[in-house]
């Protein structure tokens, strides 16, 4: 490629404390996949923002098709040709799909008009989508489709996908990379960003690795081995968990029918679930977000009460019980949101170690607190954890995310449980941090504890599951070996696949 | 007690008339709201808004240039209002609050020389033919000019809502600022003009009390008016159409309730005061509340 779409020539962005971004180079040329890899906090996201024009860098200089490329806004980034497809959804839930797409383009037509391209393009690219639902009753991998077709709708010639994969299911990924194939094909490049590295090797063209702000490396993904960029990646030779083989013990947990209606406009009722769980087990539950998961957790953790005989811990009926009075019969729950669900942002680790430690750690007595104790069991979840922050006394919220979840999961693994309830325990965390997570799981198994782990992240319950579930619109089905399960087979489980189709290529 | 002294053609036309201040302080408060601002200084954008109007009609002799600088007075408090909140980050609730008190002293203090004067007086309009009509005619098609304007604001922000790329954009800032931000657009600079456009109206709605309802000016002369109209902005569920049932209902037990205590019913006149108010309480708990615009109430930063 002689002439690249886009050129980066030393781009350096720093923040107070921290370089985001330094002396960053590399070409993206016409109709090429590149892949953009590299732990959290390596930098990734401010380097496209600042192509999206959401951020400017310090000094360097882009190029677009040999023109200087200085957006100010996204609006000028859009005009040049640059879309964006962002990790958390930058969807509006109460819009209609035809709203939330008009709303990301410029001078867009009346909306019926747009309500018929949407029509047009999702029918020439396989996305199957109707202009007139509201978004906030959407799945996962529908919601994607709507910013991807608001993307196609400007016809752009660079896509950028910032972990595009992390909801969806296999189907799902497998209808994506059609379309993202023939986008390719037609001379669209793509810049594309995921922790996944076998995603990489089937579908970029080539990859550039970024470590802490700086571009270390480059490779061809398809000729490179993933475990080879994942070292390139964190700098360092990368330990895979390590599941020992251990008998199944008593059950410790079964449910009974459980239903519970959804909690609110948006949530999912819970159907019948009916499960046993043994000692000494991981039980994975798969499925595409939004199909009960959070309900389940709940359900399970004590938020949400449900009918007493629905579950039995330990042979007890518990339904009925506060989350307390379970985390002292050795039942604990780690939820899914980080931030403002398992850690309270502005408080201190210590405080954030007594919301849910206080009763099996007796931190506190007679309604008095027991900081010096309390401290030191913070600290030793840091340390046994290697959380990366200053102390305990930081608060939750300067914490990244991978250390924060660290933090989280170790506070509840480092109370004992008898059964613990992750909901996806790695989600955001890079490669390093989630083999930790996840070899702290299996190890608190391997101690006899039962571990109920919910994941849309279907490699991470093959690598730590002993047998694999699939929750779908609150169903949760027979739970199967997870040995042997293919991903064909996995992908049938989760059943979210039904109205979909793969991308017929019109040439 | 003589009920058969209401006439219920002059209960209905009067209805209309003590619904539309509420009416317009409301459907500026909802599009303040829709843009994802809680402004519950509404009460004292009004009454700033009613001894604002009441000076400049009395000095100039003009009732319209009274309802402009009205507008004006109102939105030059809600201005003061969105620098706080928006632009120096300000909690919503506190600064709301703060500035109905001040709204109060505000309006207290300007109007000392203006009471006990009358205002400029603002003629009904007698619609030819529709206003003739008997029965509907009195009770539609024989008011001031406001009522309409109240009405035809009512419907201008319905389909600005509806129909307008602006006000798409103006939900979408108040549905999720950070991705109306991602998306590029000025989330602060849409708020900014959406609260004054909320203080414009509240502002109107206390001229309309003091230039037309009443007419003339004393101190807290909006008794909680404002306060209702962000009530009634909830049971609306944020939607347009839904609010003017609101104002109605409120403003048509207002007027029963003044009624049956010229009628002597015998109950403690206090009751009967407080029945509005009352009935807009159970109106709230029973309806179920749609839902709020996602970012209601959240300041926007854009940090990152």
């Amino acid at each position: 490629m002689t002439d690249p779409l886009l050129r980066l020539s030393g781009l350096t962005k720093a923040y107070p404390g921290v370089v985001a971004n330094c002396d960053v180079s590399f070409d993206i040329g016409k109709g090429e996949v590149h892949a953009l890899l590299g732990e959290n906090g390596a930098g990734k996201s401010t380097l496209v923002k600042t192509i999206y024009g959401l951020v400017r860098p310090d000094s360097g200089s882009m190029t677009l098709e040999g023109q200087p490329f200085q957006p100010a806004e996204p609006r000028a980034a859009r005009a040049a040709g640059v879309a964006m497809v962002f990790q958390h959804f930058s969807l509006f839930d109460a819009l209609n799909v035809a709203e939330n797409i008009a709303l990301g383009m410029e001078n867009p037509p009346p909306q019926n008009a747009v309500a018929a391209q949407v029509r047009a393009v999702s029918d020439q690219y396989g996305l199957p989508l109707d202009p007139t639902r509201i978004v906030g009753e959407l799945s996962a991998g529908e919601r994607q489709r709507v910013e991807i077709i608001r993307c196609l709708l400007q016809d752009p010639k660079l896509l950028i996908m910032d972990e595009p994969t992390s909801v969806l299911t296999p189907q799902e990924v497998a209808i994506l990379f059609e379309t993202l194939r023939k986008l390719s094909a037609e001379g669209t490049a793509i810049l594309y960003i995921s922790h996944k590295l076998e995603e990489i090797r089937s579908l970029c063209d080539n990859a550039t690795v970024l470590r802490l702000g700086q571009v270390v490396g480059t490779c061809d993904p398809r000729a490179t081995s993933a475990r080879d960029m994942a070292e390139l990646m964190v700098g360092s030779v990368l330990h895979v968990p390590q599941k020992a083989d251990r008998p199944a013990g008593d059950i410790i947990l079964s449910l009974d029918g459980l239903s519970a209606k959804a909690p609110h406009q948006f949530g999912t009722a819970l159907r019948d679930i009916t499960l046993e769980v043994r000692k000494g087990e991981v039980l994975g539950i798969g499925g595409v977000a939004g199909n009960g998961q959070d309900e389940l957790v709940a359900a399970l953790s004590g938020e949400m009460r449900t009918g007493a005989g629905m579950i039995r811990f330990k042979g007890d009926s518990i339904g009925q019980l506060p989350p307390n009075a379970r985390r002292k019969i050795g039942l604990l729950a780690a939820p899914e949101e980080r931030m403002g669900h398992a850690a309270a942002p502005d408080m201190s680790l210590t405080e954030n170690a007594i919301m849910t430690a206080m009763t099996r750690q007796k931190l506190t007595s007679r309604g008095f607190v027991h900081w010096a104790k309390a401290r030191r069991f913070a600290q030793g979840v840091i340390t046994a954890f290697d959380v990366r922050t200053q102390g305990p006394q930081n608060t939750a919220r300067s914490l990244s995310g991978g250390n924060l979840q660290k933090f989280v999961i170790g506070r509840e693994i480092m109370q004992d449980p008898d059964l613990l309830v992750v909901n996806q325990p790695t989600w955001g965390v890079d490669a390093s941090a989630a083999a930790a997570i996840r070899q702290a799981l299996l190890d608190l198994a391997a101690k006899g504890a039962a571990v109920i782990c919910i994941s849309q992240d279907l490699d991470e319950l093959m690598e730590i599951s002993d047998r694999f579930a699939a929750l779908n619109e609150g169903r949760l089905s027979s739970p199967r070996p997870a040995a042997g399960l293919t991903v064909e087979e996995i992908g049938l489980m989760l059943g979210g696949a039904h109205d979909m189709e793969v991308a017929h290529v019109d040439v | 007690m003589d009920l058969s002294s209401i006439n219920p053609v002059l209960l209905f036309a009067s209805l209309m008339v003590a619904a539309t201040p509420i009416l317009l302080a409301a459907i500026g408060e909802l599009a303040v709201e829709r843009a994802g601002v809680l402004n519950l200084g509404v009460e004292g954008m009004m009454i700033t808004g009613a001894v604002c109007g009441f000076i400049v009609a009395v000095n100039t002799g003009s009732p319209w240039l009274g309802f402009v600088g009205a507008a004006v007075g109102g939105a030059m408090l809600a201005l003061l209002f969105g620098l706080l909140t928006q632009v120096l980050l300000s909690n919503q609730v506190a600064t709301g609050l703060a500035l109905t008190l001040f709204g109060l002293g505000l309006s207290a203090l300007m109007g000392q020389g203006y009471i006990g004067i009358k205002a400029p007086g603002f003629p009904d309009w007698h619609i030819p033919l529709l206003g003739d009509i008997p029965v509907i005619g009195p009770i539609v098609f024989q008011h001031d000019p406001m009522v309409y304007m109240g009405l035809a604001l009512v419907g201008a922000v319905w389909a600005f809502l509806k129909y307008s790329r602006t006000g798409l954009i103006l939900r979408a800032v108040g549905e999720n600022h950070e991705a109306a931000h991602a998306l590029g657009y000025h989330v602060i600079r849409v708020r900014v003009l959406a609260i004054m456009f909320g203080g414009a109206c509240a502002g109107l709605g206390g001229a309309y009390l003091s230039l037309v309802r009443v007419p003339q000016w004393t101190e807290g002369m909006t008794a909680g008016a404002g306060w209702i109209a962000l009530a009634i902005v909830v049971f609306a569920s944020w939607k347009p159409a839904r609010l003017l049932l609101g104002a109605y209902l409120f403003g048509g037990v207002t007027v029963l309730q003044l009624n049956l205590q010229a009628a002597g019913l015998a109950i403690p006149v206090e009751y009967l005061s407080m029945s509005p108010y009352l009935a807009t309480i159970a109106v709230l708990v029973i309806m179920r509340a749609g839902r709020a615009p996602g970012s209601l109430g959240q300041s926007f930063h854009a940090s990152r």
